[in-house]
């Protein structure tokens, strides 16, 4: 039996149904067709998964999608504006924060809400901050480099 | 003329990025087909023991649920998943002796094995539901004994896993390299000033990938032809294997290795699930996906190390090294997956590293236990290797009194090529330079001051050395050991609009040579990077190739593309003399630019010899060049006469808090040596990444089975992958000895890093707890390990 649901995606009003057990990630990626946001491990440890729920962080493979109602949901498609690069997504870039990609949606959005609570981090705030997220690729020194630049841009 | 900036040897960032940082990237779970369907495995619980009953009767009835299958609905219908490891004679293809490889059905048919083996398979509608079909599954086992300890495997009267062997020994390579070697080394033992033995545990570990293995198939039924889309580093290889396993014709057969999120050696294999989707979507007629969730990836992708280590040495005190005896026992798990028994050879050809050494000689086996299969992890047995041959130099260190840096100095081999021992050439070296560059970056003199002080104040704090070798670029079948004829091919074409397309052979995920061949290419050819695109991993779209593993893209693949440039330039020169009424040999090649000897003026464009190269009308009827095939592209494979060694030096320091058992690495300096470099950005981010991972085995990782052969390690919640805070910043440098052995000069660098940090951590942490007198740990050196070992050594 359907769940009716309404839920604000990357701005765009969505009004669905869905089964009461669907894993918001699975809405995203099967109902809305958002694959950048990943499943890596549907135990909250990976953080692939990892969307904006009202501005905050958090994995969306272990919450409902029928918990997400009325709130407003931000994943990683929505971060480049007009043709333009989020700073973070520059910092990841030019700093070479990534290899394979499969973490780097999720680690971006915890990066961004790392940013939002503090804007000069340092190196120490930024591992701690990005702690639930795993990379298995880059050793996470481009990742803090990358998210330190990102926090020079951003401060202007 | 212009000159154009040089792209190699730049820190350009990837062309491959914008797609990953804006989330469209494509792995095989972003792809859907119409009409696609749901595949969930059930994976045995038991580590062992005989399917006695299996109903599926309800799980076929439910709502959405398309098929069922067990082991038994399949057998005969689908071959035994392979393993590369038996040559023809039925030998193990490395080592020589005979290899019993037990057949790997793709579901278990009465019989299971490992905790993960395949028990049924459920198709449906929805993957949700697919999962529910598992649970409606009722499945009766009947527990046999189980081995899960290697070294009680290899004992006589042990539980025999595959009864028809008679024992769990895979192979047994009982001596080796010759006889007259193994009189050698017992001669030096009879003569050297002492000798010292040690067993090492080189403990299993998970690769976790971040993206788990998947696969989705599609059968067109009207074309006969299958795609096939899995997560995969072998995609060339796979759909070969696939071809002989289903059986199909392998040209009915597009594999494809989407965008692949990490490997690390554990998708350098073809698993059941890349047979039996396949098979499904075939049978059903409709395309079937499945993704692997976390839990299988830790039960049922395969494990890396998981090899005892039984060393012998004999050195003089002056720290010279004389000689060596290695026995390995290789933990096989239940199966041979493709690579399993072969990965202990790589550590028997390269234990000796960077030290020159008389003699050597030893005995291999590998041992069926009830898990999961080992196979090739980030350096397969060469991290191991570099671990025997540096723990060895920290043992002579330690019983002379000289310094650990000295005994390695003492022992480096300094002229090149360099033959060992094992029969390996080493193409080119300067090991002391490295060790030099790491001391005076680390300080070390410094650092030996402050330890000395730690030490009169009663603090623990450690220097770990790895002067570490690698063997990559894999490989030339001219060269015996571990044998090869992996070579590479590329294509290079020149588009009439003047736009590039390299097609290349290997299968990056990660590695970035969308933009290295993309520089290489921009350089060679003189055409702006942005038009040079680089496409791989597609079957029906690139030339037959041998794939990613073993440091091999750069090395192999980089120098397809660099004879593929060659020819391209050389028909260029062709058509350009054509169009110029020059002679091709006075013509010159530079910048993007055919031009006549002497006379610069007279010139074309790569643009303009494009254009004409696929339009033969350019000049008017007629006026074709008679000796030339229109077309400006070349394919070319590149098999290299050796393999490559890159090499280098770790320093680390570290502090270990005695009441707490804590490591905290406090330095860490990374000298690699990989030849030239062509994106010292990208080779940064394969050394770092590498270091994490080899730390993460000394201190983090370890697969645990218990008793019964269950995976206690069997998810992300108990098996320790390095978060961010837990590791710091590495201060990497490199110093640049090129290879001979292609013209780029590029050795290799995806597993340097781990092959060196490992062994550094380790020599750091055992020098931290010496002053207590403790000889040898385990890794990995979790705290409450250390706090027992110190509370143990204080008593």
């Amino acid at each position: 039996m359907g769940v009716k649901i309404s839920v604000e995606v990357n701005g765009v009003g969505q009004q669905s149904e869905v089964e009461p057990r669907l894993l918001l990630v699975h809405y995203l990626r099967e109902d809305l067709g958002l694959t950048g946001t990943h499943v890596g491990c549907e135990t909250s440890m990976c953080g692939a998964c990892t969307i904006l729920l009202d501005g905050q962080a958090v994995k969306s493979c272990t919450l409902f999608a029928v918990q997400a109602e009325g709130c407003k949901v931000t994943t990683i498609e929505d971060l480049k504006k007009d043709g333009t690069y989020h700073p973070i997504q520059e910092g990841f870039w030019e700093e070479h924060g990534l290899q394979c990609g499969f973490c780097t949606p999720g680690m971006i959005l915890s990066a961004y809400d790392l940013l939002s609570r503090n804007k000069n981090p340092s190196e120490e705030e930024i591992r701690h901050g990005l702690e639930g997220n795993l990379c298995r690729c880059t050793g996470y020194q481009h990742i803090v480099n990358a998210v330190q630049s990102a926090a020079r841009k951003m401060r202007g | 003329m212009v000159a154009t900036p040089k792209m190699m040897g730049q820190r350009i960032k990837r062309k491959e990025d914008p797609r990953f940082i804006t989330g469209t990237g494509k792995y095989v779970d972003d792809i859907k087909l119409v009409g696609m369907l749901h595949a969930a495995l059930l994976r045995s619980d038991h580590a062992r023991a005989r399917i006695k009953r299996i109903d599926v009767s309800k799980a076929r009835a439910l709502p959405g649920v398309v098929a069922v299958f067990t082991g038994k609905d399949l057998e005969g219908k689908i071959g035994t998943v392979p393993t590369a490891a038996q040559n023809a004679e039925g030998n193990h293809w490395l080592a020589g002796v005979k290899l019993n490889v037990p057949p790997q059905p793709v579901i278990a048919i009465d019989k299971v094995n490992f905790v993960g083996q395949n028990v049924a398979v459920a198709v449906a509608t929805d993957p949700y539901i697919a999962h529910d079909a598992l649970d409606a599954i009722e499945v009766e086992f009947e527990d046999l004994p189980v081995v899960i300890d290697v070294e009680k495997a290899a004992e006589p009267g042990s539980p025999v896993i595959h009864e028809e062997f008679g024992s769990n020994l895979a192979f047994h390579l009982p001596g080796g390299p010759s006889p007259e070697a193994i009189e050698k080394v017992e001669q030096l033992f009879k003569e050297a000033d002492h000798t010292a033995s040690f067993r090492f545990d080189n403990q299993r570990l998970v690769p976790v990938a971040m993206e788990t293995r998947g696969v989705l198939a599609d059968y067109d039924v009207g074309r006969e032809s299958l795609t096939v889309w899995s997560s995969t580093q072998i995609p060339h290889i796979a759909r070969t294997v696939l071809s002989m396993v289903l059986p199909m014709p392998e040209n009915r057969i597009r594999f494809i290795a989407p965008d692949v999120g990490g490997s690390f050696g554990s998708k350098l294999n073809i698993y059941p699930e890349e047979f039996l989707i396949p098979y499904l979507a075939k049978t059903l007629g409709k395309p079937v996906k499945w993704i692997e969730k976390r839990r299988e990836n830790f039960t049922s992708t395969t494990h890396g190390r998981g090899q005892m280590q039984y060393v012998d040495i004999a050195f003089n005190k002056d720290g010279t090294w004389l000689a060596c005896k290695l026995k390995l026992l290789n933990d096989m798990g239940a199966y041979l997956q493709l690579l399993t028994p072969g990965i202990g050879n790589f550590t028997l050809i390269m234990f000796t590293g960077v030290y020159k050494l008389e003699a050597i000689c030893f005995e291999q086996l590998g041992a069926f236990t009830n898990k999961v299969a080992t196979d090739a992890y980030r350096g397969a047995g060469r991290p191991e290797a570099t671990m025997v041959a540096e723990k060895v130099m920290d043992v002579i260190a330690r019983e002379t009194g000289l310094d650990p840096t000295e005994v390695r100095r003492k022992n480096f081999l300094t002229e090149f090529p360099a033959t060992t021992p094992s029969g390996m050439t080493y193409d080119s070296g300067d090991y002391s330079k490295a060790l030099d560059k790491a001391m005076e970056l680390v300080n070390y003199k410094q650092l030996r001051a402050e330890q000395k002080q730690a030490r009169t104040e009663g603090r623990l704090m450690g220097i770990g050395v790895s002067s570490f070798l690698d063997v990559c670029g894999f490989g030339p079948s001219s060269v015996p050991p571990p044998g090869g004829g992996w070579w590479e091919a590329s294509t290079v074409k020149v588009e009439p609009t003047g736009t590039v397309t390299v097609l290349t052979g290997i299968s990056p995920h990660g590695q970035g040579q969308e933009t290295t061949f993309a520089q290489i290419a921009a350089d060679e050819l003189g055409v702006p990077m942005d038009s040079v695109r680089v496409l791989h991993s597609d079957t029906d779209v690139v030339p037959y190739g041998n794939d990613t593993y073993g440091s091999r893209g750069q090395a192999v693949g980089g120098e397809a593309l660099m004879m593929s440039i060659g020819k391209v330039k050389d028909k260029a020169k062709q058509f350009a003399a054509h169009m110029l009424d020059a002679q091709p040999e006075n013509m010159e090649y530079a910048n993007g630019e055919i031009f006549v000897k002497g006379e610069p003026s007279r010139k074309v464009t790569l643009g303009e010899v494009a254009y004409a190269a696929y339009d033969f009308s350019w000049k008017g009827p007629g006026t074709a060049p008679a000796d030339l095939e229109p077309g400006l592209e070349a394919t070319s494979r590149f098999e290299p006469t050796n393999f490559t060694y890159p090499f280098g030096t770790f320093i680390c320091a570290l502090d270990i808090d005695a009441d707490t058992g804590e490591v905290e690495i406090k330095k860490f300096v990374a000298v690699s040596d990989c030849g030239n470099v062509i994106n010292p950005l990208i080779v940064d981010g394969q050394v770092h990444g590498g270091i994490v991972q080899g730390l993460a085995q000394t201190l983090f990782e370890e697969v645990v089975y218990d008793e019964n052969g269950q995976l206690i390690t069997g998810e992300l919640t108990e098996y320790a992958v390095p978060k961010a805070h837990m590791v710091r910043n590495f201060e990497t440098y490199h110093t640049v000895t090129p290879t001979p052995v292609n013209s780029l000069g590029a050795k290799g660098i995806g597993e340097s890093g781990t092959i060196g940090a490992t062994a550094c951590v380790f020599n750091a942490v055992m020098d931290a707890l010496a002053p207590l007198g403790i000889k040898h740990l385990d890794m990995p050196f979790k705290p409450h390990k250390v706090w027992n070992a110190i509370q143990q050594a204080k008593a």
